[in-house]
């Protein structure tokens, strides 16, 4: 195996093993993703009718939420034990660094989500086991992830650091969500892959384009 | 600091005098517009302010990478800069289009691609003055804003495109429109209107860029100056 794939996945192996350990970030995600849904239901009073089209709205921003709690403090830990400076040291290009953290955050995110709509489909009885609405929450958590990483590794460097997090991710991230939500819909509701396809598109072209741009200027964000 | 140079001067005077221009072409000489009345005049100072924004963003970006590039803070004072000003002109535009749409489509606010694209773009770019504010090191302050200012550049359209999957009401005032929207239909008085107050804003802007980019040179200095005084 070449060695970027193998620094890219000993980061991911070191985050899911610590992970595994502790449990503190994977728990609080859950948590979390919970609580926002029971708000959602008194918020919305989500009978039967408004569900069908409220559903992938409030699953998106409930994972929205749970992503950035877990993306920052995924960094915070990275930088309160030094052990960022150990990863920079590493003689391995620093993109692996990046591809490793944004895997490990993906992971993470998937996670909650694997937990949250079996319990969502329960809570509601709605079907969301559909192969499409699974593709795009692939799709949109690698989106959010990768660019939610690039950010998070800046934010945890301000003065303000947690509270800066999603006032720089949510106003770039709105065409991830927005189109998930919008392909998450079409899915759910049956509707042919014609329609669904120019936001499952954005999607794909929203991934490609700003998790290259965020693997070339990594390196800008993490220098000394 | 050097006095303000004598192309700057001259700039300052022509940048008032074409807002007076502007100002005449697009409340005197163009004609009203036949339906929707007076109110269609803020058109002119809506388009060039937009405009402006628009060019001060594009800017923005362009002097981070720049920046990335040669590492030289002199580029960065530039970028700040056009984001600053850009952020002004986008609020006007804003602000004039609401104006304008509370007779016209009944309503001050629409979640429209371009209104929402705008609202957005105003707002990643006031999260971009938050970042800069939590840094104290000018050097990663230079950094981390232009990554942010190039991660905007690339989102906001993306953003448009993903709104635009919901449909529009926007005057297509470039281009043809499709079904269901309104093309601007502009007399040949209301054309020459327009593009006065294009060239006007392009000259107030310049004005004001330069302006702002030697407020951050003093600024830079400042900061230089009281790390030297502290230490």
């Amino acid at each position: 195996m070449p060695l970027f794939l193998r620094a890219t996945f000993a980061i991911v192996r070191k985050d899911l093993t610590a992970e595994f350990r502790s449990r503190e970030l994977f728990s609080a995600m859950l948590v979390f993703s919970l609580l926002v849904i029971v708000i959602y239901n008194f918020a919305l009073e989500l009978t039967p009718t408004i569900r069908r089209e409220v559903t992938s709205g409030v699953l998106w921003t409930t994972f929205a939420f749970a992503g950035t709690l877990g993306l920052s403090r995924s960094m915070a830990v990275e930088k309160d034990r030094g052990s960022l400076d150990g990863l920079l040291l590493a003689p391995v290009d620093r993109a692996a660094i990046y591809f490793g953290k944004v895997m490990s955050n993906l992971v993470f995110m998937l996670l909650v989500e694997v937990f949250i709509l079996p319990i969502y489909s329960a809570l509601y009885n709605i079907n969301l086991f559909h192969p499409g609405l699974l593709l795009v929450i692939l799709l949109g958590s690698l989106g959010y992830a990768s660019v939610g990483t690039l950010l998070a590794t800046m934010s945890v460097q301000t003065r303000t650091r947690e509270v800066l997090l999603p006032i720089l991710l949510f106003p770039v991230a709105i065409p991830v969500l927005l189109a998930a939500v919008k392909a998450s819909t079409g899915f759910l509701n049956g509707a042919t892959l014609a329609e669904i396809w120019p936001s499952l598109n954005l999607l794909i072209a929203y991934d490609v384009i700003l998790s290259s741009a965020a693997f070339m200027v990594f390196d800008q964000v993490v220098e000394e | 600091m050097s006095p303000r140079p004598l192309v700057l001067k001259i700039l300052d005077v022509l940048a008032f005098l074409s807002l007076v221009v502007a100002t005449y072409f697009a409340l005197i000489y163009a004609p009203t517009e036949a339906v929707m009345g007076e109110v269609q005049r803020l058109f002119y100072f809506h388009v060039g302010t937009a405009w402006v924004g628009m060019l001060g963003f594009m800017f923005a970006a362009g002097f981070g990478i720049v920046y990335l590039a040669t590492k030289n803070l002199k580029w960065d004072v530039v970028s700040v800069a056009a984001v600053e000003i850009s952020v002004m002109f986008f609020f006007l535009a804003i602000a004039l289009g609401s104006i304008w749409a509370r007779p016209v489509w009944n309503t001050w606010w629409t979640w429209d691609p371009r209104l929402t694209t705008a609202a957005i773009t105003e707002l990643i770019f006031i999260a971009y003055f938050m970042l800069r504010a939590g840094i104290e090191d000018p050097e990663r302050r230079a950094r981390f804003g232009a990554v942010y200012t190039i991660l905007g550049g690339l989102s906001v359209p993306i953003t448009f495109l993903a709104i635009r999957l919901f449909r529009t009401i926007h005057p297509v005032v470039f281009g043809t429109a499709v079904e269901g929207q309104e093309q601007m239909a502009m007399t040949p008085d209301m054309r020459v209107a327009f593009v006065v107050a294009m060239i006007a804003f392009s000259i107030i802007f310049v004005d004001l860029f330069w302006h702002r980019i030697r407020i951050g040179q003093l600024h830079a200095r400042v900061e230089q100056l009281k790390l030297k005084t502290m230490s």
